[in-house]
């Protein structure tokens, strides 16, 4: 379980969590949603030991996610992808994914983990030798998650994986990540602007609104909510 | 057609130990984003260690290996402690960008003031070990002799050896993937901070072997003052800017060019226009190429 209590992180003179508490079970999606500036992802940047927390506890399975360095959570199975473009855009797409599990040493099973990839995300397979600068944004975001599954974690922490792509896209994105929760039994914490999306597949909802907590419960409560509706789903 | 012979073999053996020193120039831009100035000291360091331990063993082919490996213990120490500090501490407004950098020229003074310590002021004597006669075809002597033709190949061999570990190994993917991404190598769960202690490393030892063999190849004198030293340092740097500073092919095609522009100033116009010249190359290609010949246009990506 990702268990967030009375977290609070601070932005240099700015309050960017206000002592928030929520927990995810495992298994689950939650979507975090909210405006720009509600403190989404400064939650993800702590989660992963990116940004140091003021005060609080945040845990994933009793690891103290709030100590220690992002390669070091990696190691406990707690993986993230940054927003926006999160590959290297010099290195081809077969070394971004490999990149992800280099500190697994062991290479037979990153290559069976490299295989589910694939299997995944075909597009990945075809291209596995052009660099990654040349891939379009959605295949760009199938590399970033890509990536980070091959690091093989049980908590996934995706960061606006919709930015900027066709809605279309965007759709066959949010597919995959259901899918890498029903058939792969990973956890994920979707955070996203694009809020009615991703409460569709979530199966629990969190509203951020300036470092605090809004609103949370089920994906589809939340869904049916007026209050939730007219602030952040937009009708 | 001769003298243009000489010109070609001078500029491309000067070239390969610039481009030692461009290479480890490059490496630690590339992995802590500091121009060292320190390098021609620790470079000047490892000859030193050289002679010392071609003093005591006396076989240069077993202290020019073990002098790389000391120069990138060295380097990878002075990571270790003076720029982890160094980057800690002064991580935030313009210090930062200045701060290593200006560390890098005090450690320079640090070092050279420390061998004129230990070996004293005068200067001492790193034999060649190889004839520095030019080979003979008939009646004509060209300039490539046995000592520069090992110095060609020498380096030919680094470079081939460091392009092997950097597109080939988990190790060059991990140490190319820190230098350009580096949150994104820690979200992978690389451990940036060792990579470029290894990042520095591989400089030492790469300028280590420039000190080396430019000593050698050279006249063999050492001295804690050393002009050629200095020289040297300019010039691999000019070298890694003209390159790009990305890019370790970069930094080899950058030499090439400086040492066959300076070549071709030396022998057909004056060696007393060398320094200028190297100025001029340096000014030329920021105007005309400001990236760089490898360098990629656009400013660091995420």
């Amino acid at each position: 379980m990702l268990q967030i209590q009375d977290l609070t992180v601070d932005h240099g003179a700015i309050r960017a969590l206000n002592a928030i508490s929520f927990t995810v079970a495992e298994g689950k999606l939650a979507a975090v949603i909210g405006s720009n500036g509600a403190g989404k992802t400064t939650l993800m940047r702590t989660l992963s030991g990116l940004k140091s927390a003021a005060s609080g506890e945040a845990t994933w399975l009793g690891h103290n996610l709030l100590h220690g360095k992002p390669e070091h959570h990696v190691r406990n199975g707690v993986s993230h992808v940054s927003e926006g473009k999160s590959v290297i855009a010099q290195l081809t797409v077969e070394e971004n994914l490999d990149l992800g599990a280099l500190w697994r040493r062991n290479s037979s099973e990153a290559k069976a983990t490299k295989k589910e990839v694939f299997a995944l995300f075909p597009r990945l397979e075809e291209r596995r030798k052009q660099l990654s600068d040349t891939l379009s944004g959605g295949e760009r975001q199938m590399l970033a998650i890509g990536r980070a599954y091959m690091s093989r974690p049980q908590l996934l922490l995706l960061d606006e994986p919709s930015l900027g792509l066709a809605p279309l896209v965007v759709e066959q994105i949010f597919q995959s990540i259901r899918q890498i929760v029903d058939t792969m039994g990973v956890t994920v914490v979707l955070v996203e602007q694009n809020a009615m999306g991703a409460l569709k597949i979530a199966d629990y909802g969190v509203v951020l609104n300036l470092g605090t907590i809004a609103a949370t419960g089920k994906a589809s409560d939340l869904i049916a909510d007026p209050a939730v509706r007219a602030a952040y789903l937009g009708y | 057609m001769n003298q243009f012979l000489d010109m070609v073999m001078i500029g491309v053996s000067a070239a390969s130990i610039y481009s030692l020193m461009a290479i480890s120039m490059v490496l630690v831009w590339r992995s802590t984003r500091v121009v060292n100035f320190a390098q021609a000291g620790m470079a000047l360091l490892s000859a030193y260690i050289g002679y010392e331990l071609v003093a005591r063993i006396g076989n240069f082919w077993i202290a020019l290996p073990l002098a790389m490996v000391l120069g990138a213990a060295f380097s990878a120490l002075i990571e270790f402690t003076l720029m982890r500090t160094l980057l800690k501490h002064s991580s935030q407004g313009p210090i930062a960008a200045i701060a290593p950098i200006i560390a890098t020229l005090g450690l320079l003074g640090l070092i050279r003031a420390s061998i004129g310590f230990i070996w004293g002021h005068a200067d001492v004597q790193l034999e060649a070990p190889l004839s520095k006669v030019g080979y003979k075809f008939g009646d004509t002597t060209i300039v490539m002799s046995p000592m520069s033709l090992f110095v060609l190949l020498f380096v030919i061999t680094l470079m081939i050896i460091v392009s092997v570990i950097f597109q080939k190994t988990n190790i060059g993917l991990a140490l190319r993937a820190s230098a350009y991404a580096p949150e994104i190598a820690q979200l992978a769960g690389i451990r940036v901070s060792g990579i470029r202690t290894l990042g520095w490393a591989i400089a030492g030892a790469a300028g280590a072997a420039a000190g080396i063999l430019q000593t050698v190849n050279g006249n063999g004198a050492l001295s804690p003052e050393s002009l050629e030293f200095s020289l040297l340092l300019v010039f691999g740097f000019i070298a890694a800017v003209i390159g790009g500073l990305e890019s370790l092919p970069g930094a080899v095609l950058g030499a090439l060019v400086l040492g066959l522009v300076l070549a071709f100033v030396q022998i057909y116009i004056s060696g007393a226009l060398v320094f200028i010249v190297a100025f001029l190359v340096l000014l030329v290609v920021l105007i005309l190429r400001p990236q760089g010949f490898l360098g990629a246009k656009a400013g660091r990506r995420a």
